[in-house]
């Protein structure tokens, strides 16, 4: 199917759709309601500007629905470029994920194992190291109900909520009315910890600016606070804060009925790593013995959730897995793509929902450039434009209806706008895992 | 004589609004194409809104515009730029066994172009 043969849009009809969802980021929420004209959502009411960006900048482009070296070509031709690129690699990774349904990554997976490659989504370069860090010290959760309806103490660490999870602020943590919470933002306290004073500031009650690269040695300080340990007054030039505001800080901490520490990429990101988020972890753990007190990584694509519990329950590993030897391996660091293509180990790649080409390092761009790829996208990206295979698909709660996960580890269905003559991710992902079968079949039969 | 800096690539609202309106639209360019520097450091290294400036560590090389950053929200010796092709260019392959490179908090000097 070229761009010619795609169905003519419909006559502009006006039509409501309510509780739709946004996916844009991890917050996914699904109280949207967006008024389509034809092809088009000219209003995206209840959105941040986040939301209403993603909503009323998605429209059908022009694009044909595969390229095989740049050139047009039909999906069926496509499908089995992408196939016979994956069976004949001796290396092949998938990657990306997070934007897409957790229908589409089931099969995902499925190819993956089929064609012995590894399988790996962009939590490695989001959240991987808490994911490590939760095999490490274990996770005290709960939803993000809890947190609106209970949470009286809450720190946003590493993070600014204000800018990339706008409507966290009120409709989950900091300013909603909940059951135990009834005058919402006066009966909670809040901390932000950062390196930089951002707009999430002004929201906060306690503003601990952390030296760069120093998280680590914040939260075990905090830990040591909150058992008793007397900790040096030098902590201060270690980590930017004062002795005295720490005390404070960790004595609130004690006296709440419930608190949270919502933390972002400032941990995962930095030296340390893992080593933050389980120190952050193990902050919130220590915490149990005083009060009730949980912690929430704060997520940024919208299904990037739903990535890591579909690759764990196919494969019993969170993202990072090889399935080369017929059986599931997880080892951060050697079967994670940026590595993988940082090293240059991959030969081939099928890349769904992600643009690495626009965010990976250096290395690993490079070599992507280098090895046959096949790409799933709905719009043209760097990754799309060097991909051997690209096809155009249709968006994920937009045109696609299917299953996402909030940040929370809560499913929540999707309820599409308005369709799309594009494919879906799950409809091209069924055809390439069809045709990898019977190529791997004949193989086995010669 | 060049200074070295810690600099923090991170999100902002303008480059997720940016993000979809088109990562080729000049104002998505921009915004990951524009680094962020404390007013006392800009003032320090004789910089002015829209100077270029080379920013460079063992990876990779970079010349782009500078502006000043928000009142307070970087203290001094810190950089701030959006994710994007610039901090990219800026970041190493090593992940220390994690799968993450270092994303955040990457060493880098600078001089005015």
């Amino acid at each position: 199917m070229s761009t010619a043969e795609l169905t003519a849009p419909p006559a502009t009809e006006l039509k409501i759709v309510k509780d739709a969802t946004c996916t844009f980021c991890g917050c996914v929420c699904d109280d949207m309601e967006l008024t389509v004209e034809g092809q088009t959502i000219t209003k995206a009411k209840n959105a941040c500007v986040l939301g209403k960006a993603w909503f009323l900048n998605h429209h059908i482009e022009e694009r044909p629905v595969a390229t095989i070296e740049g050139q047009p070509a039909t999906l069926e031709e496509g499908v089995e470029r992408a196939a016979r690129i994956l069976t004949e690699a001796t290396f092949p990774l998938t990657y990306g994920l997070s934007d897409t349904t957790c229908e589409a990554q089931r099969v995902a997976v499925a190819i993956s194992d089929w064609i012995g490659g590894n399988v790996d989504t962009t939590t490695s370069v989001c959240h991987g190291p808490s994911g490590m860090a939760f095999q490490g010290v274990g996770e005290v959760t709960c939803s993000l109900g809890e947190i609106k309806n209970r949470a009286d103490f809450l720190i946003f660490w590493g993070g600014n909520p204000a800018e990339s999870h706008p409507r966290h602020f009120t409709k989950y943590s900091l300013m909603p009315k909940g059951e135990f919470l009834p005058n919402g933002r006066k009966d909670r306290t809040a901390v932000l910890i950062d390196v930089r004073k951002t707009k999430s500031a002004k929201a906060v009650d306690y503003f601990l600016q952390v030296k760069p690269r120093c998280d680590f040695e914040l939260a075990w300080a905090m830990r040591g606070l909150a058992a008793g340990v007397e900790i040096d007054p030098a902590i201060e030039q270690s980590t930017g804060i004062k002795l005295e505001v720490l005390q404070e800080v960790v004595q609130k901490m004690k006296e709440a009925k419930f608190g949270v520490i919502l933390f972002g990429m400032g941990l995962t990101m930095t030296r340390g790593k893992h080593l933050n988020s389980e120190a952050v972890l193990a902050l919130a753990r220590d915490m149990n013995k005083y009060t009730r007190f949980t912690a929430k990584p704060m997520r940024g694509h919208g299904n990037v959730t739903g990535a890591d519990n579909v690759v764990t329950w196919q494969t019993g590993y969170p993202f990072g897995v090889n399935l080369n030897r017929g059986y599931p391996r997880f080892n951060p660091g050697e079967f994670t793509t940026s590595d993988m293509l940082a090293r240059g180990e991959a030969d081939a790649a099928l890349i769904i929902a992600s643009d690495p080409m626009s965010n990976f390092n250096q290395p690993a761009r490079d070599h992507l450039r280098k090895i046959p790829t096949v790409v799933l996208d709905p719009k043209l990206s760097e990754t799309a434009k060097v991909a051997t295979v690209a096809f155009t698909t249709s968006v994920y709660g937009i045109n696609v209806p299917g299953t996402v996960y909030r940040m929370d580890d809560v499913p929540i269905s999707l309820r599409p706008a308005f369709d799309s003559p594009y494919p879906s991710d799950l409809e091209v992902l069924q055809k390439i895992e069809k045709r990898v079968k019977e190529l791997i079949q004949a193989r086995l039969q010669n | 004589m060049p200074e070295q800096f810690i600099l923090i690539p991170g999100r902002t609202s303008r480059q997720g609004t940016a993000l979809n309106e088109g990562k080729y639209t000049a104002e998505y360019i921009t915004e990951t194409n524009t680094l962020q520097i404390c007013a006392e450091d800009m003032q320090r290294l004789g910089l002015v809104e829209g100077d270029q400036i080379r920013m460079w560590n063992e990876v990779g090389d970079v010349t782009i515009p500078c502006k000043t950053a928000p009142r307070d929200e970087l203290p001094a010796g810190l950089l701030f730029i959006s994710y994007g092709d610039a901090s990219c260019r800026l970041m190493g392959g090593e992940t220390h066994c994690s799968g993450m490179p270092d994303s955040k908090g990457i060493d880098v000097y600078l001089e005015k172009a």
